[in-house]
């Protein structure tokens, strides 16, 4: 491993040597620079029994040989990031890496000044402030998050990738205690009309970002969050307050979240017409395809891993699904002729992701992983050939298909479904 | 004073029968109410403010109208950046096809996809132009989406967009949308 011979110099050499580099204009590229924060590590003792430590700090920082990135895009305005799923451990997602996706930038907005407003069918339209949110009864529950585009990139028969990550394929997935009001709470108060069937949730970010949903689902788990593992939550993620639908795509749960109308019908904005919505076979499209239903990937081995010899190696991974509990996850290590039951780690909370283990001895021959997760509703996770029956080969969104790692005799694995298919 | 305003919480905690409030005291035991009360009425003013979506019926459209080719101006000024010249080229959206819907769409644009006309309106006038959000009047708006609409093949040159226009216009492959009939359990959809 590079660390083990991690450069000697130290940091006052370090930083006269890096000052030269920015003297002589040799950053060009966001990579350059990159490079030369991943330079700035500090020497350490050869013996840390020999030599205090260093003092308590107000926020801490990660170990400096530790640097888990998102997976940025192109700086658009619409954009995304990914989650290094290879790189985390458990299942809760720190919330700086929790993955981001946005339609318009993510805007700077005040908690002092934010406000929900509540109105439409209601006895009492009502704006809410932060402290007025804060002063509810408050709940938090585990949930992942996932954007229903996320695994698009394996479904194309003809675009079948290899060399590609977890973190660059199923990255738009993320896990968060997540602390709030339930949204029925504010309902109530507002006295809700009960032939009221939809809400508009409306964001107040530079795209007004917003979409309908069922009232049946906001009286179900409908969360107003504004807490993230521990803390307020982020402004990627919706500072300071955002919908939480549970097990639903990312997409409905909307940021920012400044407006609530209850309504009797869904509004049919941009992003649940002409996006998010699942062109199928047969000249249809899906819509209101809300339901994250069950999936897996392991996450170790995984692309661009290299296993540096045969032996006992634990495979691991995370499962999912929006619809409940996932009660089982299988691992094949023979392209899926046979297939054994992983270790689930407890507990396994609904809707959201639980860490699946499998020990395995390889005996140093190449060898196709997969894993396929079972959810309480009996549902299993399907093949891409089972996919493509049902839908087409074209349907976007809601990739569910099981994942396939192939790990070469040299040890080196790539993504493997084009193996199968 | 604190000490023994305690003991009284815990005697009544521990004594009083399940749902009975504490004669005084901290007032811990009590049922909640009905309804707490935090939060401010929305006045009429407020709500009109924010409440500017529209739906596919109409409702939520303003007064105002515009032409094709009031539109063509606007979309020249605001738009051609971000979605080409004829509304074919990028790099952002495609807006404009003719090419039809037979087993998969010609992408997502707004004659080849887009099930109502009234989703135009809603966007527009919450997310465009991208860097100036918000920056079109509502006669500026009603014109640029009566452009986008012409340039489908959807209404005629000199058609006019407005509050009744609008909703009127049948998009052409609405019906093609169909509720999600993934339910769970063991069937494949």
């Amino acid at each position: 491993m590079a660390s083990n011979n991690r450069s000697s110099i130290s940091r006052r050499t370090w930083i006269a040597a890096s000052s030269g580099v920015v003297a002589a204009g040799l950053i060009k590229t966001k990579a350059d620079a990159v490079k030369l924060v991943a330079q700035e590590v500090p020497t350490p003792p050869d013996d840390p029994t020999k030599v205090p430590g260093r003092f308590t700090s107000e926020v801490g920082v990660r170990a400096p040989e530790e640097r888990p990135r998102r997976l940025t895009r192109s700086q658009t305005l619409s954009s995304s990031s990914r989650t290094p799923l290879q790189e985390l451990q458990g299942t809760i997602t720190p919330a700086d890496l929790h993955f981001e996706r946005h339609h318009a930038g993510i805007p700077d907005i005040r908690a002092g000044r934010h406000e929900l407003l509540v109105h439409g069918m209601v006895e009492r339209p009502m704006v809410f402030s932060m402290a007025d949110l804060k002063r509810y009864p408050s709940v938090a529950r585990t949930y992942f998050l996932e954007c229903s585009g996320n695994g698009g990139g394996a479904y194309n028969r003809e675009r079948m990738p290899v060399e590609i990550s977890p973190q660059a394929l199923d990255g738009l997935l993320s896990t968060s205690e997540w602390v709030g009001v339930p949204v029925k709470t504010i309902l109530n108060e507002v006295g809700a009309d009960p032939a009221a069937t939809w809400i508009l949730a409306e964001g107040a970010d530079a795209a007004v970002m917003s979409r309908s949903v069922p009232m049946e689902k906001i009286m179900d788990d409908a969360l107003l969050a504004y807490g993230q593992n521990g803390e307020a939550i982020r402004p990627e993620q919706g500072y300071p307050l955002r919908l939480l639908l549970p097990g639903w795509e990312g997409n409905a749960s909307v940021k920012w979240l400044r407006r609530i109308e209850v309504t009797d019908r869904p509004t049919m904005t941009r992003d649940e017409t002409s996006r998010y919505t699942d062109p199928l076979k047969g000249g249809l499209s899906r819509q209101f395809s809300f339901f994250m239903d069950a999936k897996s990937t392991i996450t170790f081995p995984a692309y661009p891993y290299t296993l540096p010899d045969p032996g006992w190696w634990e495979i691991q991974g995370l499962a999912w699904t929006g619809r409940g509990r996932i009660t089982r996850v299988d691992i094949s290590t023979d392209g899926g002729r046979n297939w054994t039951e992983a270790e689930l780690q407890e507990p396994i909370l609904p809707k959201s992701t639980v860490r699946f283990r499998h020990l395995w001895n390889w005996d140093g021959s190449e060898s196709l992983l997969i894993s396929r997760a079972v959810d309480e509703t009996g549902y299993v996770q399907p093949t891409v050939q089972q996919l493509w029956e049902a839908r087409g080969e074209r349907t976007a969104y809601h990739n569910n298909q099981q994942r396939v790692w192939k790990v070469g005799a040299d040890g080196a694995v790539t993504f493997g479904l084009g193996d199968l298919v | 004073m604190r000490q023994l305003a305690l003991a009284t919480m815990v005697l009544a905690v521990g004594c009083a029968p399940a749902g009975s409030s504490s004669a005084g005291g901290s007032g811990d035991g009590a049922e909640p109410p009905e309804r707490f009360g935090f939060g401010s009425p929305a006045s009429a003013e407020r709500v009109a403010m924010w409440d500017i979506d529209v739906k596919p019926d109409g409702e939520g459209l303003p007064p105002g109208s515009g032409t094709v080719a009031e539109g063509e101006q606007i979309y020249l000024m605001h738009c051609i950046a971000c979605h080409g010249p004829t509304g074919t080229e990028g790099p952002n959206d495609v807006l404009v096809t003719q090419e039809p819907w037979e087993e998969w769409p010609a992408g997502r644009t707004v004659g080849g996809y887009w099930p109502y006309a009234t989703t135009l309106y809603d966007y527009t006038v919450k997310a465009m132009p991208q860097l100036t959000p918000g920056i079109l009047t509502a006669d500026e708006t009603y014109a640029v989406i009566a452009y986008i609409l012409y340039l489908n093949d959807l209404v005629p040159e000199d058609a006019v967009m407005n509050a009744e226009t609008l909703p009127a216009i049948e998009m052409p492959y609405r019906d093609r949308f169909v509720p999600d009939d993934r339910t769970g359990g063991s069937v494949i959809r």
